[in-house]
């Protein structure tokens, strides 16, 4: 049988879908925070009635539209890319995918459009209290859009809720409930909406800083403060705490991208957090010394992951090898488990392809057998490739992306304290030097937005479908030079369109909070 | 009567629309003109010349089109 070395082919396609992904969630975290911070600011204005917050509310909403406006649509691509690149996959996940997609795109369209219309062209035209309760609901509204794609995401990390039917080659979703309340999906809506309320109070931070800096909106400039550093701390609080409830479900449902997160390769009870740590190069780190470096937390991995100072914590080697004490099973036995239900596959079609419909309703039932689902089918993804090395991420990228995000998360509580109680005391136009660091936090935070998900997304390989589905498996067998070309012509049309975000958002926080809003 | 009143609510949401288009400051204009470029790059440049549907443009019906992602989930042909 004739082989084609996919290798080129995957590498531009996942080349060409992060790199979308990582530019569109440039815009993202920001809409999804400051919304929120807008929608506090404009609730003062209207029980005040101080004219001082209303031109405080339009400023960052001024901010807010430019965001919008350019990052508006970027995600579509994303869409564009599922049914170019990955048209397998597309195709396997079925209506688990569409489904929330479909309520996505209506709620986006119907909520954000319409209450956005309100927020910037509503001023004079409506009532305070009904443009105030579009403010909410364009922040309810970007948020619960947020909701869908994210659903959508932790069922790729976590599928749940749905069956696979051998004659549409698709999954189908046997319970909404499961998919949008599965403890993933939670988790990850949760913390990937308090990241974008951390980076948005950075930003609002960071942009009053630099006003006071040039002793200019000093009011306006300490009045986002507060109101930031309150927010800011809250969310930056919540993140911890729904990062800690990441950890533990990546735990249960995906031991290797905690093993890579950690650097963890040798399974242990009461394991050890490595705080900081530099990695050694591949040949050490198989050979059982993984750290040139590290400093760690005694007993933290395991306290953290399963809520228990002494619980095992499965290592990288018992993954890949197995661990039959802790009931772990062996890559290769998850490889014989996974041919079985691609052979159990292989034979329906060839069942259905003679016309031997006995045989191939035989088969199908084969599907809804719940052994077979748990011993094999459960296993499919690992009947494509027999190299057990295919079946671990990368352990740099993932280790180093986790530690800088967790680093930068706790960075961010003190921070918020710390101009949370100089706003308190009425110090911070002296406070020179903070005030100068805090327009440095703005990319600070985006480096830790963007670091979360290259440990969600990375840290999953080779998965697009958690155990079901590899890479290998899901792309469209297209010619790599072609996706190439595509990468490239991506990356040009985001840089340019990034360097004209930057440019005006830079040009309108020059300007200042004058010529207020959208309209004249 | 219904009809009218119907009428006048759909005239007001276009009049509300347009007043708004029309008020733009010029950062709002460049904004916009950003953004209509954006999209005309993205539905019609990228979307029609480089990123078509592939089971869409390959394959008339959702029969040949699962038959064809059946036969790649099970034909090993490929290697890493």
């Amino acid at each position: 049988m004739n082989t084609i070395d996919l290798t080129p082919l995957i590498d531009w396609s996942r080349a060409q879908f992060a790199l979308t992904a990582m530019y569109h969630w440039l815009f993202v975290p920001l809409t999804l925070g400051i919304t929120w911070i807008i929608a506090m600011m404009e609730t003062i204005y209207v029980k005040t009635g101080d004219p001082e917050w209303k031109k405080i509310t339009s400023f960052w909403m001024k901010l807010f539209g430019i965001n919008f406006a350019i990052g508006v649509a970027t995600g579509i691509i994303l869409e564009f890319e599922f049914g170019t690149n990955w048209s397998n996959y597309s195709w396997f996940v079925g209506d688990v995918f569409g489904a929330p997609l479909a309520i996505e795109g209506i709620m986006a369209f119907f909520l954000e459009s319409t209450f956005i219309a309100i927020m910037f062209f509503g001023w004079n035209k409506v009532s305070r209290k009904f443009h105030l309760l579009s403010s909410w609901l364009v922040a309810i509204g970007a948020n619960l859009s947020a909701l869908w794609i994210l659903v959508a995401n932790a069922w790729m990390q976590y599928p749940a809720g749905t069956a696979f039917n051998p004659e549409t080659a698709r999954n189908e979703m046997t319970s909404f409930w499961e998919v949008l309340f599965s403890p993933v999906a939670v988790n990850k809506f949760l913390h990937t909406i308090t990241s974008g309320m951390v980076l948005a109070a950075i930003f609002v931070i960071g942009i009053s800083a630099w006003y006071l800096l040039k002793n200019r909106e000093k009011r306006l400039a300490l009045r986002s403060i507060t109101i930031a550093s309150v927010f800011g701390l809250m969310a930056s609080l919540f993140l911890a705490v729904t990062g800690d409830g990441s950890a533990k479900q990546v735990a249960r449902v995906q031991p290797m991208k905690l093993a890579a997160m950690e650097g963890f390769y040798q399974g242990q009870e009461a394991a050890g957090l490595v705080a900081i740590g530099v990695l050694n190069n591949k040949e050490k780190r198989d050979a059982g010394d993984p750290f040139a470096f590290k400093i760690e937390i005694p007993k933290m991995l395991s306290l953290l992951s399963y809520g228990d100072p002494q619980h095992f914590v499965a290592g990288i080697n018992d993954l890949k090898n197995g661990n039959p004490g802790r009931g772990i099973l062996s890559i290769p036995e998850k490889i014989d488990r996974g041919k079985v239900a691609r052979q159990t596959l292989t034979d329906f079609k060839n069942a259905q392809s003679a016309g031997n419909l006995v045989k191939a309703d035989s088969l199908k039932s084969v599907f809804a057998d719940p052994d077979f689902i748990k011993n094999n089918f459960s296993n499919f993804g690992y009947g494509f490739s027999d190299d057990l090395e295919y079946y671990v991420p990368n352990v740099p990228i993932t280790f180093y992306s986790f530690h800088i995000m967790v680093m930068l998360g706790f960075a961010f509580i003190a921070y918020f304290s710390l101009f949370l109680f100089f706003s308190w005391r009425g110090q911070l136009p002296k406070r020179k030097f903070w005030l100068w660091i805090a327009p440095w936090m703005i990319p600070l935070a985006y480096i830790a937005s963007e670091a979360g998900w290259i440990v969600a997304e990375v840290g999953r390989q080779p998965w697009t479908i958690q155990d079901l589905l590899p890479t290998i498996a899901s792309v469209t067998k297209l010619d790599s030079g072609t996706v190439m070309v595509t990468f490239i012509l991506f990356a040009v049309t985001f840089t340019v369109l990034a360097i004209a975000e930057v440019k005006i958002m830079l040009k309108a926080i020059q300007h200042g909070p004058k010529n207020l809003g959208g309209t004249k | 009567m219904q009809r009218k009143a119907g009428e006048s609510v759909i005239y007001k949401v276009w009049r509300f629309y347009l007043d708004g288009f029309k008020d733009l400051s010029t950062w709002s204009r460049n904004v916009w003109i950003i953004l209509l470029i954006k999209l005309f790059i993205f539905f019609v440049i990228i979307r029609l010349l480089f990123m078509p549907d592939f089971l869409k443009k390959n394959y008339k019906t959702e029969k040949q089109r699962s038959q064809h992602v059946l036969e790649n989930l099970t034909t090993p042909n490929s290697k890493l």
